[in-house]
């Protein structure tokens, strides 16, 4: 089996964000970028299948910093093909276009399984697993936490509001968007990714032009206003605490 | 307990064995006399399933494997406690502990809690995943401001080495700062490297993770190497540990003491400072890296000696048999896979002594100690009384600073 994992870089939210002079971005000078969590499991989710029941594994991403460090971690885990897409201008790469660079690398290298992140917390624009499924005319499952393989189709585990789990077979190639693998992602030592980094390569392929068009556009971004009725409360732990407990006893509830 | 290893483990009792014998003074372990006093004197050698000399005994036997489908070795908390005292003087911490930890993560074995410490240093260059750029963040206020050699570019007498704990942890930065004012009353030339600092890697390396404090050692290396400074200290024994006895096998190589060592080299200039009386009985706690392993037992005694009002009183477990906070060797970071099968806590252990000593108050010399013995005199039953105090602190106390 043949499965492929695109990832995404999304911005880490130690730092703290800041917004840039136009108004409608994040300051890009300050940011600083990890891999989108719930790409992280789909790459477990990967290898764990690769591991169960043999399969090659091909990770894809979106040059940029720090982009080689995670992909060779993922080949440090067991992925077989690392691949970096050149000349992805990241204002331009939403989810939309993301898929449709995507669609057209995956029509060539015609993976049986797509297993991307089901969500990542930058940008709600639609989810690039479904957007791909679509153009590359494949079934979708969003939302899973645990993939089996069967013989040409998949059993994919997903979870319902409850505590219901449903399972359903999905005929293959397909695209599951992960929300989390059977296990967390594991640890790798840092001298095995080490190492990995000077005997795997990193496939570089360039893209040409990237179609945006579809996706949401950014009016305004803005912290979180206060509203009316919210006093924020600054000083110290001590001064917090106490005026908490003077508008508790004010409110009557102590 | 039993937990199996990924595909990824390699076959290991013979080719394990033989690694250990070309480690320094590694061969020694050949003359184990399987006496037991290794497992006698380490602080969680009743709960250990396979203790030094149990492991020793396996790769005799051939059957290491027994010990790595265990999770056993994450309760060593790398004290060096059984180094000091085994008789055939087997360097048991360095050359077996933290092997068997190092080939369990090869392996893939890693508790989670464990991981994320790790993970965290790989990408912030601290443990706590707090930003590097926030790093020298504690300075601020401070009176004349703290040299940030990046900025200043200005050659210092002393570069300090802050350390992951003291720049971040919300219990540490008073600490932090204390010293900070102490070197500045002192006339102290002095700068730090601010968001240039990574972790100095040595719990990570104790903790198994040798490929993270190469790489730390390295990223510090390389911004020591841009500044001028006469010689580095410390207010980390671990720091220091790394500093003095790794770094230099690395090629860096620079005069580096504990800042005890530095203070109690100055302290004629010190003692008229100590004006304000700090009438309190104190026992002091060795941390393991700073007496045990390093020899450093008198300078933070002298320094509190000078203190007006002080008293010094010895726990039962003090100097080379002192006990470790358990802290060290990644329990930092372990603190509940350790609570959940040990269901003690050596710095309760150790909070115990303190008040059976009749001190008042706990004083210490490592960033680790503050908040660990804080939570256990919360813990302890009729603790609470018991401060705990970071010698910078109790200085800067005297000084009214
Ligand atoms: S103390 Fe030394 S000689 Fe005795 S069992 Fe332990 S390792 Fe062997
Ligand atoms: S280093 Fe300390 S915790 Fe580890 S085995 Fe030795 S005595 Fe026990």
């Amino acid at each position: 089996m043949k499965i492929a994992v695109p990832i995404k870089f999304v911005p880490d939210l130690v730092e703290e964000l800041n917004i840039d002079s136009s108004g409608a971005a994040l300051d890009t000078s300050w940011l600083r970028l990890i891999i989108n969590e719930f790409d992280d499991h789909a790459i477990e989710q990967a290898i764990l299948l690769k591991e169960r029941g043999g399969a090659e594994v091909t990770i894809i991403c979106a040059e940029g910093d720090g982009v080689d460090d995670i992909l060779f971690n993922a080949a440090a885990k067991g992925a077989d093909q690392l691949v970096k897409l050149m000349g992805s201008d990241a204002a331009m790469m939403n989810s939309h276009a993301t898929a449709r660079v995507l669609a057209d690398f995956f029509k060539e290298i015609q993976p049986d399984l797509i297993l991307t992140g089901v969500q990542a917390h930058n940008d709600l624009d639609g989810s690039v697993g479904a957007l791909l499924a679509e153009y590359l005319g494949m079934p979708y499952v969003g939302y899973v936490a645990g993939v089996t393989a069967a013989s040409g189709s998949v059993i994919a585990r997903k979870e319902y509001p409850g505590g219901i789990i449903g399972e359903m077979e999905v005929k293959l190639p397909a695209v599951l968007g992960i929300q989390a693998a059977e296990q967390p992602p594991r640890y790798v030592a840092y001298s095995k990714i080490n190492q990995v980094s000077k005997t795997v390569k990193i496939e570089e392929r360039a893209i040409s032009d990237l179609d945006s068009s579809g996706g949401a556009t950014v009016g305004r971004m803005f912290k979180p206003e206060p509203a009316q009725r919210a006093e924020i409360i600054e000083g110290s732990p001590e001064e917090v605490a106490d005026r908490m407990v003077g508008i508790f006893k004010e409110l009557g509830v102590m | 307990m039993e937990i199996t290893l990924s595909p990824l483990s390699p076959s290991i009792s013979k080719t394990f064995y033989s690694s250990l014998h070309e480690l320094k003074d590694g061969e020694r372990i050949r003359k184990c006399l399987q006496c037991g006093t290794c497992s006698g004197v380490c602080p969680f050698g009743y709960y250990m399933k396979y203790p030094p000399g149990k492991i020793i005994g396996t790769l005799r036997a051939g059957v290491f494997d027994l010990v790595t489908k265990t999770d056993s070795i994450w309760m060593c908390v790398s004290c060096s406690a059984c180094s000091a005292f085994c008789p055939t003087q087997i360097p048991i911490t360095q050359a077996l502990m933290t092997r068997v930890k190092e080939e369990m993560i090869l392996a893939g074995s890693v508790p989670a809690e464990l991981q994320t410490a790790f993970k965290n240093s790989q990408q912030y260059g601290n443990p706590l995943g707090e930003s590097p750029r926030k790093r020298a963040d504690w300075a601020t206020g401070i009176q004349p401001e703290v040299n940030i050699l990046g900025k200043t570019k200005q050659p210092v007498d002393v570069l300090w080495f802050v350390g992951d704990y003291a720049s971040y942890h919300p219990r540490m930065i008073p600490v932090t700062k204390s010293f900070a004012k102490i070197l500045n009353v002192l006339g102290i030339k002095f700068g730090i490297l601010g968001p240039e600092e990574s972790s100095d890697g040595d719990s990570q390396r104790l903790a198994g993770e040798r490929g993270i404090f190469e790489m730390l050692a390295k990223k510090n290396g390389q911004a020591f190497k841009k500044y001028q400074f006469r010689e580095i200290i410390t207010t980390d024994p671990h720091a220091y540990n790394a500093l003095k006895n790794e770094y230099p096998a690395l090629g860096i190589s620079y005069p580096v003491r504990h800042f005890t060592e530095f203070l109690f080299e100055r302290l004629d200039q010190i003692k008229p400072l100590l004006k304000k009386e700090v009438k309190t009985k104190i026992a002091y706690h060795d941390p393991c890296y700073l007496g045990r392993v390093n020899g450093i037992y008198d300078a933070p005694r002298e320094i509190l000696k000078s203190i007006p009002g002080v008293e010094l009183v010895e726990m039962a477990h003090q100097f080379s048999n002192s006990l470790c906070c358990g802290g060290g060797g990644g329990g930092m970071w372990l603190d509940g896979f350790q609570w959940e099968r040990a269901h003690v806590r050596l710095s309760e252990w150790r909070v115990k002594e303190a008040l059976e000593c009749g001190a008042d108050l706990l004083a210490v010399a490592c960033p680790y100690e503050p908040p660990r013995f804080e939570d256990a005199t919360k813990t302890v039953p009729n603790a609470n009384q018991l401060k705990v105090r970071e010698i910078a602190e109790l200085l800067a106390e005297s000084m009214d600073l």
